[in-house]
């Protein structure tokens, strides 16, 4: 019992209370999301230094036994998932005190932002599959508002396609969430991963697991059902699409990678099959992912596409069912989460200079501002898998993985992914950086410092931080991995979790 | 609307409606009833309020801003919440006070500010909502 499992959830509840309650100042509220988001970064490592010494952490809400009430349950994954949300939701909120107009603020942007991390931690945190349906929502409802605030009308279209789509697949997760309950009469975790594989009918636990493939399969947009993604995630402010494309579609990774390792496992559910749907699916989602974002000009467009095609890459780790192969997809999550948010927030820092994000209309950026191209090329090389950065080790661990297993054909194909990745990004760099200055710009372009007058620096310190910390993995990676690697084995035997939740069996 | 009817009805049921909101609020504490139907019907005072005599006159009459009844009930579910945990327990454990007047014995507890909180949740939010309505058209 861990009293402090519940802070991750209470302080950003606290936090845009306090916002609501002082909504009328601008200031007031600034300083509250800003403190809101240091206390939870704070709690998280306090927390995570108690997962890591003591092994899973679970708190019993209200004190009702573990099937009966609500369980929080914090294991390696999810500690290390509430980190680097914790990491993320104070570098955008310092990113939205620039970036971030007057009029979104008084709409409540600053709550609105830490209901959102609350969902994320609460989906993170909950050991009940109804409680995670419940979290989505909370993160559903609080992205919808974010999306759609400021009424454009190209925001307005991207946000329908995205409401419907996830009202869909919460609705096909509920579906799922019921046919459990009937099977089995519990809704805990724990519980299920105990009594699942002593259904009967198992090739309906396999339909079942199939649904939440179909559910969860939407909300981490992979292949064939990630349009909606690159449709809508490149409307709204840059810090919203920062968070969104750094965050949201990795919990539903999570939740994948927690269905798939604790309730369908070879015991309850045929493993092959759903392990081979996945291995396809993974496969899929890096390609097309890949040439969609090739095929596009526009800087925002180009990462949103960049988000399918990486999850594919974590999808194809969990398919591979493995501790290596869960591992790096862990650690996939991890880079790709600072990576991706990282070149969302220099794309909005390069729009703000040359007010455009059509790469045809951008150009002088290297030129001009040598010190934010540096900032690009770590995050993209990042993202491209090149070393000594994060990302080379995430690639390398999953190519391990996938070559141990000798699944040589789609091994293959992440390499070949991870080089069209590559061209993209050095498209971007081509045109945005290298290219020559455009004819016309805005007025400041070239004359407003990145550090100075103009405030600037607002924007470009969380770039910094994150860039900092993706070449700290990179250049020592061994204590993350080592992290990663005891995620997996706990994820891999579920009698841990199930001991920690529900008493010795 | 301009309707004498609808007025002086208004008037005569805007306290029986508060009365009975309450009524349902204090009576779920033990029976049906409780924060949520009683902010219901608590909702529904203000909503006839503002049909009859419009959204400005109602907003006088509710003194706080909606958006602020929402926060200040947010925040008395995360206090109710936090309470147990004073006492070493785990967030939401209820905890109870007893206080013995003789007639009156009265039980004051953490579910009842729990309730409160979504009492004023459901409030503000319905009388956010019908607020919005009537001033966008």
């Amino acid at each position: 019992m861990n009293g402090l499992l519940v802070l991750p959830l209470a302080i950003p509840l606290i936090t845009a209370t306090l916002g609501l309650l002082f909504r009328k100042s601008s200031q007031l509220q600034r300083w509250i999301g800003v403190l809101g988001a240091v206390a939870l970064l704070a709690t998280a490592i306090l927390l995570f230094r108690d997962v890591h010494k003591d092994g899973i952490q679970v708190l019993q809400l209200g004190n009702w036994a573990a099937p009966f009430g609500i369980t929080l349950v914090a294991d390696m994954l999810a500690m290390l998932m509430i980190g680097i949300s914790a990491i993320m939701g104070l570098m955008i909120a310092v990113y939205s005190l620039y970036d971030i107009d007057k009029e979104r603020e008084r709409f409540g942007y600053y709550p609105l932002l830490h209901i959102l991390i609350m969902g994320v931690n609460g989906s993170f945190l909950t050991g009940d599959i109804f409680n995670l349906y419940v979290w989505f929502e909370v993160m559903l409802i609080a992205s919808f508002i974010l999306l759609a605030l400021g009424n454009s009308k190209n925001q307005l279209q991207g946000a329908l396609k995205y409401v419907f789509i996830n009202l869909f697949s919460s609705l096909v997760f509920l579906f799922g969430v019921a046919l459990l309950y009937g099977m089995t009469g519990t809704l805990n975790m724990a519980d299920l991963a105990v009594r699942l594989p002593e259904v009967e009918n198992s090739g309906l636990v396999t339909t079942t697991a199939m649904i939440f493939m179909v559910a969860f399969g939407i909300k981490a947009a992979v292949f064939p059902l990630f349009f909606w993604l690159p449709a809508s995630y490149h409307t709204p402010p840059v810090a919203i699409s920062a968070i969104f494309g750094g965050l949201l579609t990795k919990v539903g990774v999570y939740a994948l990678i927690r269905v798939f390792t604790l309730l369908f496992t070879g015991e309850s559910a045929d493993n092959d099959y759903l392990h081979t749907i996945l291995l396809w699916v993974g496969g899929f989602t890096m390609v097309i992912g890949v040439l969609g974002a090739a095929s596009h000009m526009e800087f925002r467009k180009i990462l949103s596409f960049h988000i399918v095609s990486q999850i594919g890459y974590m999808i194809m780790g969990l398919a591979f069912n493995t501790a290596m192969g869960i591992m790096g997809a862990i650690f996939y999550v991890l880079h790709n989460i600072l990576a991706k948010s990282n070149l969302f927030l220099i794309s909005g820092i390069a729009q703000r200079l040359l007010g455009t994000f059509e790469l045809k209309k951008m150009g002088g950026l290297y030129k001009h501002y040598p010190f934010l191209a540096v900032l690009f090329l770590i995050s993209a090389f990042a993202l491209a898998g090149f070393p000594p950065l994060s990302g080379f080790w995430a690639k390398l661990s999953l190519v391990k993985a996938g070559l141990s297993i000798e699944q040589y054909v789609i091994t293959g194909v992440a390499i070949l992914v991870g080089l069209l990745t590559l061209f993209s990004m050095t498209k971007i760099w081509l045109t945005a950086f290298w290219g020559p200055v455009p004819e016309k710009t805005p007025d400041h372009f070239g004359k407003m410092p990145l550090f100075g007058a103009g405030k600037l620096y607002i924007l470009v310190i969380p770039v910094m931080v994150i860039a900092g910390l993706i070449i700290l993995v990179g250049l020592n990676a061994q204590p993350l991995l080592e992290l990663c690697m005891t995620a997996a084995e706990q994820l891999l035997d579920p009698s841990v979790y199930i001991e920690a939740v529900l008493g010795p069996q | 609307m301009k309707s004498l009817i609808l007025h002086t009805a208004t008037r005569l049921m805007i306290g029986v409606l508060v009365l009975f909101s309450l009524f349902l609020f204090f009576r779920g504490h033990d029976e049906p009833g409780g924060g949520f139907i009683g902010g219901l019907v608590g909702a529904g005072a203000f909503t006839l309020y503002a049909i009859a005599f419009g959204s400005e006159a109602t907003r006088k009459v509710l003194r706080i801003h909606p958006i602020t009844l929402i926060a200040l009930g947010l925040l008395s579910l995360v206090v109710s919440g936090l309470i147990p945990m004073f006492f070493a327990e785990p967030f939401l454990t209820g905890k109870w006070l007893f206080i013995e007047w003789g007639a009156f014995d009265t039980k004051l507890s953490t579910p009842l500010l729990f309730d409160i909180g979504v009492y004023l949740c459901v409030v503000g939010f319905i009388v956010t909502v019908i607020f919005s309505l009537e001033e966008e058209g």
